[in-house]
Protein backbone atom coordinates (compact mmCIF):
# COMPACT_ATOMS: atom_id res chain seq x y z
CA UNK A 1 0.00 0.00 0.00
CA UNK A 2 1.22 3.50 -0.82
CA UNK A 3 1.84 5.68 2.23
CA UNK A 4 0.10 9.04 2.11
CA UNK A 5 1.73 12.37 2.90
CA UNK A 6 -0.08 12.56 6.26
CA UNK A 7 2.07 13.08 9.36
CA UNK A 8 0.76 11.86 12.65
CA UNK A 9 -0.08 14.35 15.38
CA UNK A 10 -2.73 15.49 17.82
CA UNK A 11 -3.04 19.22 17.23
CA UNK A 12 -6.17 21.29 16.63
CA UNK A 13 -5.64 20.96 12.88
CA UNK A 14 -5.14 17.20 13.11
CA UNK A 15 -8.47 16.89 14.89
CA UNK A 16 -10.40 19.30 12.64
CA UNK A 17 -12.83 17.97 10.03
CA UNK A 18 -11.29 17.39 6.59
CA UNK A 19 -14.13 19.28 4.90
CA UNK A 20 -13.65 22.28 7.18
CA UNK A 21 -9.94 22.40 6.39
CA UNK A 22 -10.61 22.24 2.66
CA UNK A 23 -13.12 25.10 2.95
CA UNK A 24 -10.56 27.10 4.93
CA UNK A 25 -8.05 26.45 2.17
CA UNK A 26 -10.46 27.71 -0.48
CA UNK A 27 -11.27 30.77 1.67
CA UNK A 28 -7.59 31.57 2.20
CA UNK A 29 -6.81 31.11 -1.49
CA UNK A 30 -9.65 33.42 -2.50
CA UNK A 31 -8.90 35.91 0.25
CA UNK A 32 -5.28 36.56 -0.67
CA UNK A 33 -6.34 37.28 -4.24
CA UNK A 34 -9.16 39.61 -3.17
CA UNK A 35 -6.78 41.66 -1.00
CA UNK A 36 -3.78 42.46 -3.21
CA UNK A 37 -1.90 44.16 -0.41
CA UNK A 38 1.53 42.82 0.57
CA UNK A 39 1.47 43.63 4.32
CA UNK A 40 -1.87 41.79 4.71
CA UNK A 41 -0.72 38.79 2.68
CA UNK A 42 2.58 38.68 4.62
CA UNK A 43 0.55 38.58 7.82
CA UNK A 44 -1.44 35.66 6.42
CA UNK A 45 1.84 33.90 5.59
CA UNK A 46 3.14 34.47 9.12
CA UNK A 47 -0.11 33.03 10.50
CA UNK A 48 0.31 29.95 8.32
CA UNK A 49 3.85 29.54 9.68
CA UNK A 50 2.48 29.82 13.22
CA UNK A 51 -0.09 27.13 12.33
CA UNK A 52 2.76 24.81 11.32
CA UNK A 53 4.32 25.33 14.75
CA UNK A 54 0.97 24.76 16.49
CA UNK A 55 0.52 21.54 14.50
CA UNK A 56 3.90 20.36 15.76
CA UNK A 57 5.92 20.71 12.54
CA UNK A 58 9.48 22.00 12.54
CA UNK A 59 11.28 24.26 10.11
CA UNK A 60 12.49 21.29 8.05
CA UNK A 61 8.93 20.18 7.23
CA UNK A 62 7.91 23.75 6.54
CA UNK A 63 10.73 24.53 4.10
CA UNK A 64 10.32 21.13 2.40
CA UNK A 65 6.83 22.23 1.27
CA UNK A 66 8.03 25.36 -0.48
CA UNK A 67 11.51 24.24 -1.59
CA UNK A 68 10.47 22.68 -4.96
CA UNK A 69 9.21 26.07 -6.16
CA UNK A 70 11.97 28.19 -4.63
CA UNK A 71 13.60 29.08 -7.97
CA UNK A 72 10.28 29.77 -9.60
CA UNK A 73 9.42 32.20 -6.80
CA UNK A 74 12.83 33.84 -7.16
CA UNK A 75 12.19 34.31 -10.90
CA UNK A 76 8.71 35.72 -10.25
CA UNK A 77 10.15 38.19 -7.75
CA UNK A 78 12.81 39.26 -10.24
CA UNK A 79 10.22 39.68 -13.01
CA UNK A 80 8.03 41.87 -10.80
CA UNK A 81 11.06 43.88 -9.72
CA UNK A 82 11.85 44.46 -13.37
CA UNK A 83 8.27 45.24 -14.48
CA UNK A 84 6.98 47.04 -11.35
CA UNK A 85 8.57 47.37 -7.93
CA UNK A 86 9.66 45.28 -4.95
CA UNK A 87 6.25 45.58 -3.26
CA UNK A 88 4.61 43.88 -6.25
CA UNK A 89 7.28 41.17 -6.11
CA UNK A 90 6.74 40.62 -2.43
CA UNK A 91 2.98 40.39 -2.94
CA UNK A 92 3.34 37.72 -5.62
CA UNK A 93 5.73 35.48 -3.70
CA UNK A 94 4.08 35.82 -0.28
CA UNK A 95 0.70 35.08 -1.87
CA UNK A 96 1.92 31.90 -3.58
CA UNK A 97 3.83 30.83 -0.46
CA UNK A 98 0.80 31.37 1.81
CA UNK A 99 -1.56 29.39 -0.43
CA UNK A 100 0.87 26.53 -1.08
CA UNK A 101 1.98 26.23 2.53
CA UNK A 102 -1.55 26.22 3.89
CA UNK A 103 -2.67 23.67 1.28
CA UNK A 104 0.30 21.47 2.18
CA UNK A 105 -0.58 21.82 5.84
CA UNK A 106 -4.10 20.52 5.12
CA UNK A 107 -2.57 17.47 3.42
CA UNK A 108 -0.03 16.96 6.24
CA UNK A 109 -2.69 17.00 8.95
CA UNK A 110 -5.45 14.99 7.23
CA UNK A 111 -5.40 11.20 6.88
CA UNK A 112 -6.03 9.93 3.36
CA UNK A 113 -8.92 7.86 4.77
CA UNK A 114 -10.55 10.97 6.31
CA UNK A 115 -10.09 12.83 3.04
CA UNK A 116 -11.73 9.90 1.23
CA UNK A 117 -14.64 9.92 3.69
CA UNK A 118 -15.34 13.59 3.04
CA UNK A 119 -15.07 12.99 -0.69
CA UNK A 120 -17.72 10.28 -0.37
CA UNK A 121 -19.94 12.66 1.59
CA UNK A 122 -19.43 15.40 -1.00
CA UNK A 123 -20.37 12.99 -3.80
CA UNK A 124 -23.72 12.03 -2.27
CA UNK A 125 -25.69 14.98 -3.73
CA UNK A 126 -24.26 14.11 -7.17
CA UNK A 127 -26.00 10.73 -7.22
CA UNK A 128 -29.00 11.94 -9.29
CA UNK A 129 -26.50 13.18 -11.90
CA UNK A 130 -25.27 9.64 -12.47
CA UNK A 131 -22.25 9.66 -10.14
CA UNK A 132 -22.22 6.29 -8.39
CA UNK A 133 -20.20 6.51 -5.13
CA UNK A 134 -19.70 2.71 -4.98
CA UNK A 135 -18.16 2.71 -8.45
CA UNK A 136 -15.92 5.66 -7.57
CA UNK A 137 -14.75 3.82 -4.43
CA UNK A 138 -14.11 0.68 -6.48
CA UNK A 139 -12.08 2.71 -8.98
CA UNK A 140 -10.03 4.35 -6.21
CA UNK A 141 -9.18 1.07 -4.53
CA UNK A 142 -8.32 -0.45 -7.88
CA UNK A 143 -5.80 2.30 -8.66
CA UNK A 144 -4.09 1.75 -5.31
CA UNK A 145 -4.05 -1.99 -5.85
CA UNK A 146 -2.66 -1.79 -9.37
CA UNK A 147 0.08 0.83 -9.02
CA UNK A 148 2.53 -1.74 -7.54
CA UNK A 149 1.41 -4.37 -10.06
CA UNK A 150 1.96 -2.08 -13.06
CA UNK A 151 5.26 -0.89 -11.57
CA UNK A 152 6.42 -4.52 -11.41
CA UNK A 153 5.32 -5.11 -15.00
CA UNK A 154 7.25 -1.97 -16.02
CA UNK A 155 10.46 -3.27 -14.45
CA UNK A 156 9.96 -6.69 -16.07
CA UNK A 157 9.61 -5.04 -19.46
CA UNK A 158 12.67 -2.90 -18.80
CA UNK A 159 14.72 -6.03 -18.06
CA UNK A 160 13.40 -7.79 -21.15
CA UNK A 161 14.18 -4.83 -23.40
CA UNK A 162 17.62 -4.40 -21.85
CA UNK A 163 18.39 -7.99 -22.88
CA UNK A 164 17.48 -6.95 -26.44
CA UNK A 165 19.53 -3.76 -26.23
CA UNK A 166 16.36 -1.67 -26.38
CA UNK A 167 16.49 -0.19 -22.90
CA UNK A 168 17.18 3.30 -24.29
CA UNK A 169 13.98 3.29 -26.33
CA UNK A 170 10.99 4.75 -24.47
CA UNK A 171 8.61 3.40 -27.12
CA UNK A 172 9.86 -0.17 -26.69
CA UNK A 173 9.04 0.29 -23.03
CA UNK A 174 5.70 2.08 -23.23
CA UNK A 175 3.86 0.06 -25.90
CA UNK A 176 4.23 -3.35 -24.15
CA UNK A 177 3.38 -1.63 -20.86
CA UNK A 178 0.10 -0.29 -22.30
CA UNK A 179 -0.82 -3.60 -23.94
CA UNK A 180 -0.16 -5.54 -20.76
CA UNK A 181 -2.16 -3.00 -18.74
CA UNK A 182 -5.11 -3.34 -21.14
CA UNK A 183 -4.94 -7.16 -21.02
CA UNK A 184 -4.85 -6.98 -17.24
CA UNK A 185 -7.91 -4.69 -17.32
CA UNK A 186 -9.85 -7.28 -19.31
CA UNK A 187 -9.03 -10.02 -16.81
CA UNK A 188 -9.88 -7.81 -13.84
CA UNK A 189 -13.20 -6.78 -15.40
CA UNK A 190 -14.08 -10.44 -15.97
CA UNK A 191 -13.18 -11.25 -12.38
CA UNK A 192 -15.34 -8.40 -11.04
CA UNK A 193 -18.28 -9.34 -13.24
CA UNK A 194 -17.99 -12.99 -12.21
CA UNK A 195 -18.63 -11.76 -8.66
CA UNK A 196 -21.78 -9.93 -9.88
CA UNK A 197 -20.68 -6.40 -9.06
CA UNK A 198 -23.06 -3.85 -10.57
CA UNK B 1 -20.88 2.83 -17.34
CA UNK B 2 -19.82 -0.78 -17.67
CA UNK B 3 -17.49 -2.53 -15.25
CA UNK B 4 -14.88 -2.84 -17.97
CA UNK B 5 -14.86 0.93 -18.50
CA UNK B 6 -14.29 1.51 -14.78
CA UNK B 7 -11.38 -0.93 -14.86
CA UNK B 8 -9.82 0.80 -17.88
CA UNK B 9 -10.23 4.17 -16.14
CA UNK B 10 -8.63 2.88 -12.93
CA UNK B 11 -5.77 1.09 -14.64
CA UNK B 12 -4.85 4.11 -16.75
CA UNK B 13 -4.86 6.25 -13.62
CA UNK B 14 -2.49 3.69 -12.10
CA UNK B 15 -0.37 3.72 -15.27
CA UNK B 16 -0.08 7.52 -15.04
CA UNK B 17 1.13 7.13 -11.45
CA UNK B 18 3.70 4.51 -12.53
CA UNK B 19 4.98 6.84 -15.29
CA UNK B 20 5.78 9.29 -12.49
CA UNK B 21 8.23 6.76 -11.06
CA UNK B 22 10.46 6.92 -14.15
CA UNK B 23 13.43 9.18 -13.48
CA UNK B 24 13.16 12.53 -15.31
CA UNK B 25 15.52 13.24 -18.20
CA UNK B 26 17.24 16.63 -18.15
CA UNK B 27 17.48 18.28 -21.54
CA UNK B 28 20.95 19.43 -22.57
CA UNK B 29 21.79 23.18 -22.54
CA UNK B 30 18.42 24.40 -21.17
CA UNK B 31 18.42 22.08 -18.13
CA UNK B 32 14.66 21.65 -18.37
CA UNK B 33 13.53 18.43 -16.70
CA UNK B 34 11.30 16.16 -18.79
CA UNK B 35 9.17 13.67 -16.91
CA UNK B 36 7.39 10.68 -18.41
CA UNK B 37 4.29 11.35 -16.33
CA UNK B 38 2.73 13.89 -18.68
CA UNK B 39 2.61 11.09 -21.26
CA UNK B 40 -0.18 9.69 -19.08
CA UNK B 41 -2.92 12.15 -20.10
CA UNK B 42 -1.88 11.92 -23.77
CA UNK B 43 -2.02 8.12 -23.70
CA UNK B 44 -5.25 8.01 -21.68
CA UNK B 45 -7.04 10.25 -24.18
CA UNK B 46 -5.55 8.66 -27.29
CA UNK B 47 -6.16 5.07 -26.20
CA UNK B 48 -9.30 5.18 -24.06
CA UNK B 49 -11.10 8.03 -25.82
CA UNK B 50 -12.59 11.26 -24.46
CA UNK B 51 -14.88 10.05 -21.67
CA UNK B 52 -12.82 7.23 -20.21
CA UNK B 53 -9.50 9.00 -20.82
CA UNK B 54 -10.65 12.23 -19.18
CA UNK B 55 -12.15 10.37 -16.21
CA UNK B 56 -9.00 8.32 -15.66
CA UNK B 57 -6.99 11.53 -15.25
CA UNK B 58 -9.70 13.01 -13.00
CA UNK B 59 -9.40 9.86 -10.88
CA UNK B 60 -5.62 10.20 -10.79
CA UNK B 61 -5.96 13.84 -9.65
CA UNK B 62 -8.48 12.84 -6.96
CA UNK B 63 -5.90 10.44 -5.52
CA UNK B 64 -3.24 13.16 -5.58
CA UNK B 65 -5.67 15.51 -3.80
CA UNK B 66 -6.41 12.85 -1.18
CA UNK B 67 -2.77 13.16 -0.15
CA UNK B 68 -0.99 10.41 -2.05
CA UNK B 69 2.49 11.18 -3.43
CA UNK B 70 1.72 10.08 -6.98
CA UNK B 71 3.09 13.04 -8.94
CA UNK B 72 6.62 12.61 -10.33
CA UNK B 73 9.27 13.15 -7.71
CA UNK B 74 6.96 11.73 -5.06
CA UNK B 75 4.95 14.94 -4.75
CA UNK B 76 1.24 15.15 -4.01
CA UNK B 77 -1.42 16.70 -1.84
CA UNK B 78 -3.13 20.05 -2.18
CA UNK B 79 0.13 22.01 -1.97
CA UNK B 80 1.35 21.07 -5.45
CA UNK B 81 -2.11 21.36 -6.97
CA UNK B 82 -2.67 24.95 -5.86
CA UNK B 83 0.94 25.90 -6.62
CA UNK B 84 2.31 27.82 -9.58
CA UNK B 85 2.09 24.84 -11.94
CA UNK B 86 -1.40 23.81 -10.74
CA UNK B 87 -2.96 24.81 -14.07
CA UNK B 88 -0.85 22.25 -15.87
CA UNK B 89 -1.90 19.55 -13.40
CA UNK B 90 -5.64 20.29 -13.58
CA UNK B 91 -5.29 20.89 -17.31
CA UNK B 92 -4.23 17.26 -17.80
CA UNK B 93 -7.82 16.08 -17.38
CA UNK B 94 -9.14 18.50 -20.02
CA UNK B 95 -6.16 17.73 -22.22
CA UNK B 96 -6.91 13.98 -22.10
CA UNK B 97 -10.58 14.66 -22.87
CA UNK B 98 -9.80 16.87 -25.88
CA UNK B 99 -7.24 14.38 -27.25
CA UNK B 100 -9.84 11.63 -26.86
CA UNK B 101 -12.48 13.63 -28.72
CA UNK B 102 -10.17 14.29 -31.65
CA UNK B 103 -8.82 10.74 -31.84
CA UNK B 104 -12.40 9.39 -31.79
CA UNK B 105 -13.29 11.76 -34.60
CA UNK B 106 -10.38 10.59 -36.76
CA UNK B 107 -10.55 6.96 -35.60
CA UNK B 108 -11.52 5.25 -38.87
CA UNK B 109 -8.90 7.11 -40.88
CA UNK B 110 -6.31 7.60 -38.16
CA UNK B 111 -2.77 8.11 -39.46
CA UNK B 112 0.49 9.58 -38.19
CA UNK B 113 -0.48 13.10 -39.22
CA UNK B 114 -3.95 13.43 -37.74
CA UNK B 115 -3.01 11.46 -34.62
CA UNK B 116 -0.01 13.72 -34.01
CA UNK B 117 -2.11 16.85 -34.64
CA UNK B 118 -4.81 15.62 -32.24
CA UNK B 119 -2.33 14.83 -29.48
CA UNK B 120 -0.37 18.05 -30.01
CA UNK B 121 -3.56 20.14 -29.94
CA UNK B 122 -4.87 18.61 -26.73
CA UNK B 123 -1.52 17.97 -25.10
CA UNK B 124 0.19 21.26 -25.95
CA UNK B 125 -2.24 23.95 -27.21
CA UNK B 126 -5.07 23.23 -24.75
CA UNK B 127 -2.80 22.30 -21.84
CA UNK B 128 -0.57 25.36 -22.17
CA UNK B 129 -3.59 27.65 -22.60
CA UNK B 130 -4.82 26.54 -19.16
CA UNK B 131 -1.40 26.23 -17.52
CA UNK B 132 -0.14 29.62 -18.75
CA UNK B 133 -3.34 31.38 -17.70
CA UNK B 134 -2.85 29.97 -14.19
CA UNK B 135 0.81 31.07 -14.09
CA UNK B 136 -0.18 34.54 -15.35
CA UNK B 137 -2.67 34.96 -12.48
CA UNK B 138 -0.35 33.48 -9.83
CA UNK B 139 2.69 35.54 -10.85
CA UNK B 140 0.72 38.66 -11.78
CA UNK B 141 2.21 38.81 -15.26
CA UNK B 142 0.56 38.99 -18.68
CA UNK B 143 -0.58 35.90 -20.54
CA UNK B 144 2.03 36.60 -23.20
CA UNK B 145 4.85 36.75 -20.63
CA UNK B 146 3.73 33.44 -19.12
CA UNK B 147 3.73 31.87 -22.58
CA UNK B 148 7.30 33.02 -23.23
CA UNK B 149 8.34 31.59 -19.86
CA UNK B 150 6.83 28.21 -20.66
CA UNK B 151 8.50 27.97 -24.09
CA UNK B 152 11.56 25.91 -22.99
CA UNK B 153 9.23 23.11 -21.92
CA UNK B 154 7.88 22.76 -25.47
CA UNK B 155 10.89 20.65 -26.52
CA UNK B 156 10.05 17.94 -24.02
CA UNK B 157 6.37 18.05 -24.91
CA UNK B 158 7.10 17.76 -28.61
CA UNK B 159 9.08 14.58 -27.86
CA UNK B 160 6.15 13.27 -25.81
CA UNK B 161 3.69 14.00 -28.61
CA UNK B 162 5.87 11.90 -30.93
CA UNK B 163 6.04 9.03 -28.43
CA UNK B 164 2.31 9.15 -27.66
CA UNK B 165 1.47 9.22 -31.39
CA UNK B 166 3.59 6.17 -32.12
CA UNK B 167 2.21 4.36 -29.07
CA UNK B 168 -1.39 5.24 -29.96
CA UNK B 169 -1.00 3.90 -33.50
CA UNK B 170 0.77 0.74 -32.33
CA UNK B 171 -1.88 0.02 -29.71
CA UNK B 172 -4.67 0.76 -32.23
CA UNK B 173 -3.32 -2.03 -34.46
CA UNK B 174 -3.10 -4.63 -31.71
CA UNK B 175 -5.67 -3.57 -29.11
CA UNK B 176 -8.24 -1.07 -30.43
CA UNK B 177 -10.59 0.27 -27.75
CA UNK B 178 -12.28 3.14 -29.55
CA UNK B 179 -14.63 1.65 -32.10
CA UNK B 180 -17.99 3.35 -32.06
CA UNK B 181 -17.43 6.62 -33.94
CA UNK B 182 -18.38 6.90 -37.59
Amino acid sequence: MIAGLYRDGNSVLHRAQAGAKILAMVALGTGVFLIPDWPVVSLVLVSVIVLYRISGFGWATMTAQIKPMFWLLAIFFAVQLWLNDWQAGLLVITRIAAIVMFASLVTLTTKTSDMLASLERAMRPLKPLGVNPEKVSLAISMVLRFIPVIATVASEIRDAQRARGLDRSILAMIVPLIIRTLKMADDVADAIEARSFD
Amino acid sequence: MKTKDIVYIALFAALTAVLGLFPPITLPITGVPVTAQSLGPMLAGAILGARRGGLSIVLFLVLVALGLPLLSGGRGGFGVMVGVTGGFIFGWAISAFVIGLLIEKFWNRLNVVNAAVSIAFGGIVVLYAIGNAWVAVAADISYWQATVGAAPFLIGDAIKVAIATAACLAVRRSYPLISKSA
